[in-house]
């Protein structure tokens, strides 16, 4: 006879408030098989576990039901406390009452009736759980970072400085990613590529490191430990192992009129090309929609001209195959299209620019040599207006809902910057708040305005238009109630940033979960902020949500705090929710084996007994617990209902039924 | 009708939520009628929201928002400005015991330099 | 005299959910944590994948009294299982030409795809589904009637 123990969370107030649940705990206790049954304020506090620890030893309970919250939240906290008492930790069960019940219904008498229905129907199931043991399985000693930004770079440099191998797969020619792009850094001003170069050096140097530049993931399977992943070379049409990085081919090629990318299409670049002067890899890769020779089939200058014979037209597309025990994910960022927001006129105006314009315009390396010069006419602006908010806190269907982040900081830096270098110019800021929470943030910014003389607005503009050669800056001074216009000869607009777009693709292959706004969700907003929910899946930087630097790197290092975590395991426990024929029952047909997605089950033969003295062998299927993962796909196929799922049995889930339905 | 329901009439008549303002000021800075107005569009909403719609109902701005709509094309929270201008005018109508124009009303010539964007606030201004 | 009142009560089907571990029961708790209300009759049970769903469950749901049967799993090609959910679709549609052969309408059950990241699109499947359910009345058909005995 089953001793089943029954506890109700209130959840402080989150159940409480709307399930009574003192009542569920008591309508309960008369329920067949229930030897106890209480209630209390946090069921996973300290306290509450030990509640749970002390019912199972006094009364002797073969298993428990917790009404609680998501079993995604607390079922492994409630799991070993059970263990902790002697319990086996499969036999409990949790009555999501928190997620499925408080928070979506308002009125008290119906949650209540609905929490008792899902106490019990935990119960009906928990009742026909068997006692399961985990089994392990191996872990790869080596990790997989997406993305060869700066979270990527940091990353991979924690978990290769701690002896693991790691694989940076990066989607462009070269590692660095923004942050390559960005001329000065708040908020103390260093030079973002003097900070940004050693560390991409360094990771070229690294004997642990190996970066798949101009690669993407293109496949993933497995699981926690055991990842396999396929990665495709996308071609650069030139030998990375022979190519020198001596930019001969980049001064012959006769096709230069290709937008600079890396500049942000501010000037142009040939055909063959390397990003930027400090590349890692230093190694050139040809644009092919541009290349004369891919187009006309003649030319091949470059192959004449390079010394070591690294070009290649005939390079295909590769792929390998490489297994990892961790994949971090820091695939980065874009700001957003302004074609939304013609108010601005963005698309008609060349003096209207984005603020990552604005850092190729101010960087030495730059288009301009870091003269400030405008686009339209090469000359120096005398007046300049950013506009913040362009397309963040916009609800309206425009731009994104949320707030980026890191726009009021650089705004307040290139207002500084420039009134430092070109003393002369007369720069406005129109601001709906200006947001620095951080460091040493707010006196940055302060600076600007008190130090720097930088004109901060408090309002919004409405319509940025030309006359005659000159913007003018339509907008409202909401401190004066007034509405006022500025004449500028340059408008900066800080566009608000969003994921880079090829997250959504690798947020499929990895089945990590991700938002509305292609954020990839966090395993718990406060307490696992850099774990996706998918195992052994690690998430640092803007692809998590908007961030700055140093908080980029933090959480990178984090990330590489839990992958060396995980690494360092010889062994991880598997789940042992996994498939097992009744071999009584199997007929050996093998449509189990053609629908497993794992290859996880194979045939043997067996002799059983026929009674009588006498015996028969027969053919019956053999599940290697290993390599299932318990999805229950062949225990659906299977004609003779041979096969079930451990944890999931249709027993189990056909109790639940019944409890569900029972009027 | 108390001050309190009109209030509630003007949020209801406006179909806007004035709490998702964010106060940026961007229908201010849009409006093109900004200087013939005493009160201005971003005033409404934060005004509306205290409750404070004595001063709305008096002011001149109501008969001088051209309806052109520019402050809910540009809002970016999806607040609409110039439907709580209209609501406040349709009250005032309203409490002057005004009925509005009718359509039949509309002289039969109607000069085709008109632009269409007039007489369609004529027909918010006067035929509610 | 006690007068006696017959209030006609409003029918309120019953409704079992199996959502995959994976997305939608995920996207139920967002749900959930987003404040999005559905009605409290729809209860949902947790399985592994929408492929562990026999279809015999939803013929016992409905011989126990369910008024309505929903299926949610991840999207076609995001299962967490590889192809389970592709199993599921193609399951469902058999089951769906048996319940019509039975005479039970098939708008009694739905299968649907609900990511982790979709608490309001869960939300809004559930209205829409008790909605449906309600319009079609109580489930007479398959009711086992040895369930009525000694009623």
């Amino acid at each position: 006879m089953q001793r089943i123990g029954v506890f109700i969370c209130w959840c402080g107030s989150n159940i409480a408030a709307t399930v009574d649940v003192e009542k569920v705990a008591e309508v309960i206790k008369s329920e067949p098989g229930v030897v106890y049954s209480a209630n209390y304020q946090y069921m996973c506090s300290e306290n509450g576990q030990q509640l749970i620890k002390q019912a199972i030893k006094e009364h002797n309970l073969t298993g428990i039901v917790v009404g609680a919250c998501s079993p995604r939240m607390h079922e492994a906290t409630f799991r070993k406390a059970a263990e902790a008492a002697g319990l086996n930790p499969y036999m409990v069960e949790i009555a999501n009452i928190r997620e499925h019940c408080s928070w979506i219904h308002k009125d008290m008498d119906e949650a209540t009736e609905k929490a008792v229905i899902l106490v019990r129907t935990a119960i009906a199931k928990v009742k026909l759980n068997a006692p399961l043991t985990a089994g392990e399985s191996p872990v790869v000693k080596r990790a997989l970072v997406i993305g060869g930004g700066i979270a990527g770079i940091q990353a991979a440099l924690d978990i290769a400085d701690a002896g693991f191998e790691v694989d940076i797969v990066e989607k462009n020619a070269t590692i660095g990613g923004r942050m390559a792009q960005i001329d000065k850094t708040f908020p103390t001003l260093d030079c973002s590529a003097c900070i940004l170069t050693p560390k991409m050096v360094d990771c070229a140097q690294h004997e642990k490191i190996d970066i798949l530049s101009y690669s993407e993931v293109e496949d993933v399977k497995g699981f926690v430990g055991n990842f396999s992943v396929t990665i495709r070379r996308k071609a650069r049409y030139v030998d990375e192992t022979k190519c020198t990085g001596c930019k001969i081919c980049m001064e012959k090629c006769p096709s230069k009129k290709g937008l600079n990318t890396f500049n942000m299409g501010l000037n142009t670049r040939p055909a063959i090309h390397i990003p930027f002067a400090q590349a890692i890899p230093n190694v050139a890769v040809i644009d092919a929609e541009q290349c004369i020779k891919f187009k006309t089939g003649k030319c091949g200058i470059c192959q004449k001209f390079c010394g070591v014979g690294a070009i290649d037209y005939e390079q295909k597309d590769s792929f390998i195959e490489r297994q990892y025990g961790a994949i971090v994910v820091a695939t980065g960022f874009k700001p957003i299209e302004l074609t939304a927001f013609n108010e601005y006129g963005y698309a008609d105006n060349k003096d209207v620019i984005t603020s990552l314009e604005l850092e190729r315009l101010m960087n030495a390396a730059g288009p301009t040599n870091g003269v400030l010069l405008r686009p339209s006419d090469g000359q120096h602006p005398k007046v300049i207006t950013f506009i913040q908010c362009v397309g963040s806190r916009d609800t309206s269907g425009c731009g994104k809902p949320y707030c980026s982040k890191i726009c009021c900081m650089y705004t307040a830096k290139h207002a500084m910057l420039i009134r430092e270098k070109y003393p002369d110019t007369e720069v406005h800021v129109f601001y709906i708040d200006v947001r620095t929470p951080g460091k040493n943030y707010d006196e940055f910014y302060r600076r600007a305005v008190e130090q720097y003389g930088v004109d901060y607005i408090k309002g919004m503009v409405g319509k940025v238009y030309n006359e005659n050669g000159k913007l003018m800056v339509q907008g409202s001074n909401l401190i004066d109630n007034e509405q006022i216009t500025i004449e500028s000869d340059l408008v900066v607009l800080a566009a608000a940033i969003e994921p880079e777009p090829s997250v959504r693709k690798i947020a499929t292959l990895l089945t990590a979960s991700i938002d509305t706004n292609n954020f990839l969700t966090e395993s718990h907003a406060k307490l696992r902020p850099v774990e996706s929910p998918t195992a052994g899946v690690y998430l640092a930087g803007v692809c998590q949500g908007p961030k700055d630097i140093p908080e980029t790197v933090s959480q990178a290092s984090a990330c590489a705090a839990k992958v060396i975590g995980l690494l360092a395991k010889d062994k991880l426990k598997t789940n042992p929710c996994v498939a097992t024929p009744d071999e009584t029952m199997c007929n050996g047909c093998s449509q189990c084996a053609n629908v497993c997605a794992y290859g996880a089950i194979t045939y043997v033969e067996k002799e059983f007994r026929l009674g009588g003295g006498k015996t028969e062998i027969r053919r019956v299927a053999s599940v290697n617990p290993a390599v299932c993962q318990g999805c229950g796909a062949c225990t659906v196929t299977c004609p003779s209902g041979a096969m079930d799922l451990k944890g999931f049995s249709s027993k189990q889930i056909m109790s639940e039924v019944d409890a569900i339905c029972k009027k | 009708m108390t001050n309190e329901e009109r209030v509630e009439n003007i949020n209801r008549l406006s179909g806007t939520d004035v709490r998702k303002c964010m106060k940026c000021g961007k229908c201010s800075g849009r409006c093109p009628a900004f200087k013939d107005m005493d009160i201005k569009p971003h005033q409404f909403v934060t005004k509306l929201g205290k409750g404070q719609i004595e001063e709305l109902l008096e002011s001149k701005s109501i008969w001088n928002c051209l309806s052109c709509m520019a402050c809910v094309e540009r809002c970016p929270r999806g607040v609409a400005p110039a439907a709580v201008i209209e609501a406040v005018r349709d009250t005032v109508v309203r409490m002057q015991g005004k009925n509005g124009i009718k359509a039949e009303e509309i002289p039969p010539i109607v000069d085709e330099l008109i632009p269409q964007q007039l007489l369609v606030s004529a027909y918010r201004k006067y035929n509610k | 005299m006690q007068e006696v009142t017959t209030e006609k009560k409003e029918f309120t089907p019953n409704i079992v959910a199996f959502c995959c571990n994976w997305c939608s029961y995920a996207g139920a708790d967002l749900a959930g944590s987003s404040r999005l209300t559905y009605p409290a009759n729809v209860k949902i049970i947790r399985v592994p994948c929408s492929c562990r769903v026999n279809p015999t469950f939803v013929l016992k749901a409905f011989q126990q009294g369910a008024d309505g049967v929903i299926l949610c799993g991840c999207h076609p090609g995001d299962c967490h299982y590889v192809t389970g959910n592709y199993y599921t679709r193609r399951r469902m549609a058999l089951l769906y030409s048996f319940l019509n052969y039975m005479g039970i309408e098939k708008e009694r059950t739905r299968v649907e795809w609900v990511s982790a990241a979709e608490g309001a699109r869960f939300s809004a499947v559930m209205n829409d589904f008790v909605a449906q359910v309600t319009a079609l009345g109580e489930n007479k058909r398959l009711t086992d009637l040895r369930v009525k005995e000694g009623e």
